[in-house]
């Protein structure tokens, strides 16, 4: 199952793009209205489709959906995992540093206030929740430095909190002179994928890149980690660098997810940990294994959020808690009661 | 090898080591002993680099600050008191993370060499059969030694160690000793231990560093060092004396 490095074999890798593609192809073909796979691999190739109404169905609607609840769900997991190996707390994710919750922010003030920030390329709210993610991220940053040089976990996970609840209230007195803009930020916090285009699927792609590349090269250095920062500075880690690193990718990459997409949760906390329940701990796994899984998952949530009570449409938010919590009680369960588990 | 000089390391204005200066070259044991508070976890701190000092650290006349971290890792091994790991690592896993300084190159492959060193210090510290196991499944001393095979994976020229035999029983106390005795006796290696048990300095030591609140009571030759005196003058008692009445329990 694993080669001497800890991680996969490339095939095995190649297996696991392959099911995402996989999964992807069937949720373009489910919905409220049904569409043959054939015409969905047509469409996508340019190839003649039975009905022509469907072409724009698929390559206007439903594939760029998909393609970005995959890129989210696999950018989350990523975060999540990376988040979780870097403050050894099983509770962190992406979000634990009040990125999302500052990004969330910024997005309702556009909406109520309509406040925009001129020539950004991304409308309004999309604009605003990406500028406040990343100047929450340095206001973070810079405070937790300021604090206490080390970047101490514990300094990291309190500011975090402590930012949260800031950002929170100040979002809950803007809901209370929303008015009728509240279905609109609700979109915001609890997340949704619906009308996604292109264009943001690509911004979420090289976000991706850009800092997944960052998270997916930190493996060893996350692995050191889980014995603590002492440990892993004793080994030879760049303890204080890799931390920094960590934290501002995985914090970039929230910021564009929420801009996207909103606030979905759960995805980036209990993924990695399905991952790590299913195959173990060790960081060179882990990482990759939580990406192609989160890809897989929210794209299956997002599926089951836009068909279960169609036409009306629930926050995906809501469908990754629900699934979420119930998988990870029954991985969990059976773990416990000695299944597979990896030692 | 290792020299130090005159470090002295503050905290606000509290002074937990005062301008310690010691030498160590290959084949050297040096214990540091002393009582409660005296700084000698502290001092290993700052060998490790992880707390600020003045003064002068050298490896090889180069002060230790300038290292990139990988680097002195491949030249320091350091066995820390508290360890234990989030998330099921196995012991394998977790004694292979030793051999991260020396993994480089983007992808930081596995290298055949660490395989071997890494399958050499688990047969040393007798982990070999139970590499596979969850290190939450282990006993304390179980979990020790697999730390200490981290640290003779990493294969460092230089062994720090703090309290290595810190909860350990009896046998499992002379099984660590005699471990990093035996990897001492390879050319080119030194070790430094904290100890509290002055019966087992005295036994592995070559020299020794005797610290009261900070300051240095004496240092060098473990003999000349832990005399009947200078124990009186750091600890406040007798040790010879105590020491032969705990024996002499056992006389008849």
């Amino acid at each position: 199952m694993k080669n001497r490095n800890g991680g996969f074999f490339w095939y095995e890798y190649g297996l696991g793009c392959l099911a995402a593609l996989a999964t992807a192809a069937v949720c373009v073909s489910m919905g409220s209205v049904w569409l043959p796979l054939a015409d969905v691999w047509n469409a996508v190739f340019g190839l003649p489709v039975s009905k022509e109404s469907y072409r724009a169905i698929i390559v206007w609607t439903r594939l760029p959906r998909v393609l970005c609840a995959g890129l989210m769900g696999a950018a989350l997991s990523l975060c999540g995992a990376a988040m979780q190996g870097l403050l050894r707390n099983p509770l962190a994710d992406g979000s634990t540093l009040g990125v999302s919750s500052g990004a969330a922010l910024g997005a309702a003030l556009s909406i109520v206030l309509g406040v925009a920030i001129p020539g950004l390329p991304l409308a309004g709210a999309a604009g605003m929740a990406m500028v406040f993610a990343f100047g929450s991220l340095l206001l973070i940053l810079a405070l937790a430095y300021g604090m206490d040089h080390s970047l101490s976990t514990q300094t990291i996970i309190l500011i975090g909190v402590i930012f949260s609840m800031l950002v929170s209230s100040l979002l809950s007195l803007l809901i209370t002179f929303s008015g009728e803009k509240l279905r609109t930020i609700t979109y915001w916090t609890m997340g949704s994928l619906s009308g996604k285009s292109y264009s943001q699927a690509l911004l979420l792609l090289g976000a991706l890149v850009l800092f997944g590349g960052v998270l997916l090269s930190m493996g060893r250095e996350l692995n050191a980690f889980a014995a603590g920062e002492e440990n892993a500075l004793h080994v030879g880690v760049p303890v204080r660098r890799v931390k920094l690193a960590v934290m501002a990718a995985s914090s970039a990459l929230i910021g564009v997810c929420v801009s996207v997409g909103g606030s979905i949760a759960f995805v980036g906390l209990i993924v990695p940990h399905m991952m790590r329940l299913l195959f173990g701990p060790n960081h060179r796994r882990l990482l990759p294994l939580s990406m192609l899984a989160g890809a897989i998952f929210l794209m299956l949530a997002d599926l089951l959020a836009r068909w279960a009570l169609s036409p009306l449409e629930l926050p995906v938010g809501v469908v990754t808690s629900l699934i979420g919590a119930v998988f990870f009680l029954f991985i969990f369960h059976r773990s416990r009661k000695g299944g597979r588990r990896p030692c | 090898m290792l020299r130090a000089e005159n470090v002295t390391v503050r905290f606000g204005n509290r002074t937990a080591v005062e301008s310690a200066s010691f030498s160590v070259a290959p084949g050297q044991w040096w214990m540091l002993v002393g009582p409660n508070g005296a700084g000698k976890t502290t001092l290993v701190n700052a060998l490790a680099r992880a707390v600020p000092y003045s003064g002068g650290i050298y490896w090889e006349e180069r002060e230790i600050k300038s290292f990139k971290s990988s680097d002195y890792a491949k030249k320091v091994g350091i066995l820390s008191q508290i360890n234990g790991i989030e998330y099921g690592f196995s012991v394998e896993e977790v004694a292979a993370l030793g051999r991260y300084a020396h993994q480089s190159g983007f992808l930081r492959r596995g290298d055949a060499e660490g395989e071997q060193r890494v399958r050499a210090a688990l047969e040393m510290t007798g982990l070999w059969q139970m590499r596979g196991r969850c290190l939450g499944t282990l006993s304390g001393g179980e979990t020790q030694r697999v730390f200490l095979a981290q640290v003779f994976s990493q294969d460092p020229q230089l062994l720090i160690l703090d309290e290595p035999a810190n909860h350990l029983d009896l046998p499992y106390q002379q099984q660590m000793f005699s471990l990093i005795g035996k990897w001492l006796a390879q050319p080119g290696r030194a070790v430094i231990a904290v100890v509290h048990d002055l019966a087992l300095a005295r036994r592995y030591g070559t020299h020794a560093l005797l610290l009261k609140e900070g300051k240095t009571v004496a240092a060098g030759d473990a003999r000349r060092v832990l005399t009947r005196e200078h124990l009186l003058s750091a600890y406040g008692m007798d040790v010879h004396a105590w020491m032969r009445e705990m024996l002499s329990l056992w006389a008849d």
